[in-house]
């Protein structure tokens, strides 16, 4: 009688932690999904987790500053950022003339993105998972077959300087995500875990698992392309780097009760 | 001397050069290590009046920077991609023995840059271009440019050398449509292309773009086809090429009408101009020249010779049209095209308008500045003809014309296509016309066409 008591008790405490991150983050049900790179097509298993609902902005981005004065533009490790570290502030405090408070945090290589989720008792999402959150369309959520949404990744892959907008500017998914296409590209955990040669039309041969031949090849699939701009862009970076379009979000895996 | 064997015994920083110009010839140094260093830009630019397009560039032009090389330069190659630039990119040249030519070696992601080298062997001229994944996408974009290799004791002198190189785009509005356009990748895929043009935009090379010559001058034209999709029948409307460097290669043709320019491949022409006038750069798959924007001009300017031209231009034969939808001439007059009632335009927005109606549909008959071509397209600055009988020249717009007409004192006998414009589009071209290069500042109003299309 008294543990039932307990557990409820501890079930409360829960659900008021849980409550507090519902604000922020958007809990994924898991699933399997057949990315687009590997010949063999393997599905792969993504378990439930949570991502936050927007990417990192550059005020978010500023807090962290305060408290670990060590990723500070002035302090920071070159070997952990490159020269374009912060670039779009006027120094470790201010953003430059014209740069949105609100806007995603770009210019932030991935250590220092990893070192912010980690801050939040998060951590970066893998690449599996992000994948798996951005198949979804505001209704559906794997949206690849639809022309419209390959259509407005495609085009937004095309615009330029769409960095310096307010987050949640973009669409609403599926899951209650924002902005997953059309602001930045985002860091994840194992960004460079698929290599790519840097020589895209090597990668089709049959030699190498990645960008399999039905998908590069043959394939007038869109869907393909906006996921091939993806790869590419992820395979053109390093961790030190810090690109003007490249942001990130944090992810969480979900507690299992008996850890 | 085997290529190879060829020492590079100084340094230098090369020449690059925005199209249509063409940097010095490599005739008088010998093979150094040259160094090229070319910036990656994504650009908003205009791919005709009112259309935008997100061009990507090597040099900030397209097509890219001229690389002007020769046969033993050891290159050193750097690729800068622009900090705001959204993706990665690199760099296949045509001209590299090696692995992709380059390609491996040179993908660098925004705010960075990568330097490799490569030896240059073999003399001719080569495309470039990105080839990024999706390679299409890239090069529809604008990612290509020219790169020669000149041989040893360099391309013979000339009086004039220009940079002209042809690609298709995709649109997602049909040709002329306004505002922003941004690419089609189906389109792209079917090969069903909007525009087809020369250096990046319709009239790139007209107007005050055009390329000059001399009579008497040897021009040479160093053309390239970046594609993605389309084979280029280069040909150039009252010249003969003297001299072509088929493919970009050693083999010369001579005494060549038309010239084949596959997509990722090149050729040298050469010609000497003997008549003043004007000469049309085409691809002589024609539709595409005037309705698609393959048109480019070369003025040419001096003495006449009328031995050589004698007045009589045989372009006549052809229906050039612009970029509207034409029918022959008709008494019909089932043809009216349905008006919806509007607010007639200010005489600003006319002339906005009309300008925009003119560069698509009338300029590649009558020019630029209205000034026609002798003896094969009236002009309509300050011409007689047009000012004597407004209501006359508005039934040639919208029916078309055929026979004998004086303008200016001279004889015109060819044929203009019905042009299916609408009422406020012809209001809006004529007003244009007559309040230009000296005419009567006429103003027309959409009443006036309507009267003289229900007559």
């Amino acid at each position: 009688m008294f543990s039932k008591i307990l557990s409820i008790v501890v079930i409360m405490f829960f659900s008021l932690i849980s409550f507090g991150q519902k604000e922020s983050m958007a809990l994924i049900e898991g699933g399997t999904y057949i990315p687009l790179y590997g010949s063999d097509s393997m599905p792969v298993n993504v378990v439930d987790f949570k991502i936050d609902k927007y990417p990192v902005t550059n005020a978010e981005f500023k807090e962290f500053l305060e408290e670990n004065p060590k990723w500070r533009k002035s302090n920071v490790i070159a070997l952990f950022a490159d020269g374009n570290y912060m670039r779009h502030f006027k120094n470790d405090t201010e953003l430059k003339e014209g740069e949105l408070q609100n806007a995603p945090m770009t210019n932030v290589s991935w250590f220092a993105a990893k070192k912010y989720c980690e801050c939040q008792g998060k951590r970066l999402p893998t690449l599996d998972e992000w994948e798996y959150v951005g198949m979804a369309s505001e209704k559906r959520a794997d949206a690849r077959t639809k022309d419209e949404y390959n259509k407005f990744i495609l085009s937004w892959y095309e615009k330029p300087n769409s960095y310096n907008q307010e987050i949640g500017s973009t669409f609403k998914n599926y899951w209650g995500v924002y902005d997953m296409h059309g602001l930045v590209w985002e860091w994840t955990q194992d960004f460079n875990s698929v290599l790519i040669s840097g020589e895209s039309r090597k990668d089709v041969d049959g030699s190498n698992d990645l960008f399999c031949g039905g998908a590069a090849v043959g394939s007038s699939d869109l869907m393909n392309y906006a996921a091939f701009m993806r790869y590419a862009f992820r395979g053109s970076i390093k961790a030190n780097y810090s690109v003007r379009n490249l942001g990130f979000r944090c992810a969480k895996s979900i507690n299992k009760p008996n850890q | 001397m085997n290529a190879k064997d060829i020492k590079a015994v100084s340094e230098m920083k090369a020449e690059l050069t925005a199209p249509p110009f063409v940097p010095k010839s490599t005739a008088d140094r010998e093979a150094t290590k040259l160094k090229v260093d070319m910036e990656i830009l994504e650009e908003t630019g205009e791919m005709a009046d009112g259309v935008e397009y997100v061009y990507w560039t090597f040099g900030g032009s397209v097509p890219g920077s001229f690389i002007r090389t020769k046969v033993g330069d050891e290159v050193e190659f750097t690729l800068k991609n622009h900090p705001d630039n959204k993706l990665p990119h690199n760099i296949d040249l045509h001209a590299v023995n090696g692995p992709g030519g380059g390609a491996a070696s040179s993908f660098v992601a925004p705010g960075h840059e990568i330097t490799f080298s490569f030896k240059t062997l073999n003399p001719g001229l080569y495309v470039y271009h990105c080839a990024t994944a999706p390679v299409g996408m890239h090069i529809a974009n604008g990612m290509y440019g020219l790169i020669l290799v000149e041989p040893e004791e360099g391309l013979a002198p000339v009086d004039r050398e220009y940079y002209v190189m042809q690609g298709d785009f995709y649109t997602k509005g049909e040709f002329g449509e306004q505002g922003e356009q941004p690419f089609d990748m189906q389109k792209a895929i079917d090969e069903d292309a909007d525009y087809v043009v020369f250096n990046g935009s319709v009239g790139a090379l007209t107007g005050d773009g055009a390329l000059q010559a001399k009579v008497g001058e040897t021009i040479r034209l160093f053309v390239g086809n970046g594609g993605p999709n389309l084979v280029s029948s280069f040909h150039a409307i009252g010249e003969i090429f003297d001299r072509v460097h088929v493919e970009g290669g050693d083999l010369i043709n001579e005494n060549v009408q038309t010239t084949l320019i596959p997509a990722g491949g090149a050729a040298i022409v050469e010609f000497e101009v003997d008549v003043p006038g004007e000469l049309v750069l085409v691809d002589h798959s024609i539709f595409r020249a005037f309705n698609k924007g393959a048109l480019a001009m070369i003025n040419v300017t001096g003495e006449e010779d009328k031995d050589v031209f004698a007045g009589t231009i045989q372009e006549g034969i052809y229906l050039p049209e612009g970029g509207t939808i034409q029918s022959m001439p008709s008494d019909d007059e089932d043809d009216a095209k349905e008006e919806t009632a509007a607010v007639e335009l200010s005489k600003a927005e006319k002339m906005e308008l009309g300008k925009k109606v003119y560069g698509s549909t009338c300029f590649a008959c009558h020019q630029a500045d209205g000034q026609g071509i002798e003896n094969a397209f009236p002009p309509l600055a300050n011409a007689d003809y047009l000012n004597d009988d407004v209501n006359r020249a508005i039934d040639i717009v919208l029916r078309g014309k055929s026979g004998e007409i004086t303008v200016n004192g001279k004889t015109y006998n060819s044929v203009m296509t019905a042009q299916n414009l609408t009422d406020k589009e012809v209001a809006a071209v004529m007003t244009y016309i007559y309040n230009s290069w000296d005419n009567n500042g006429t103003e027309v109003t959409e009443e006036m066409v309507r009267k003289v299309r229900k007559k």
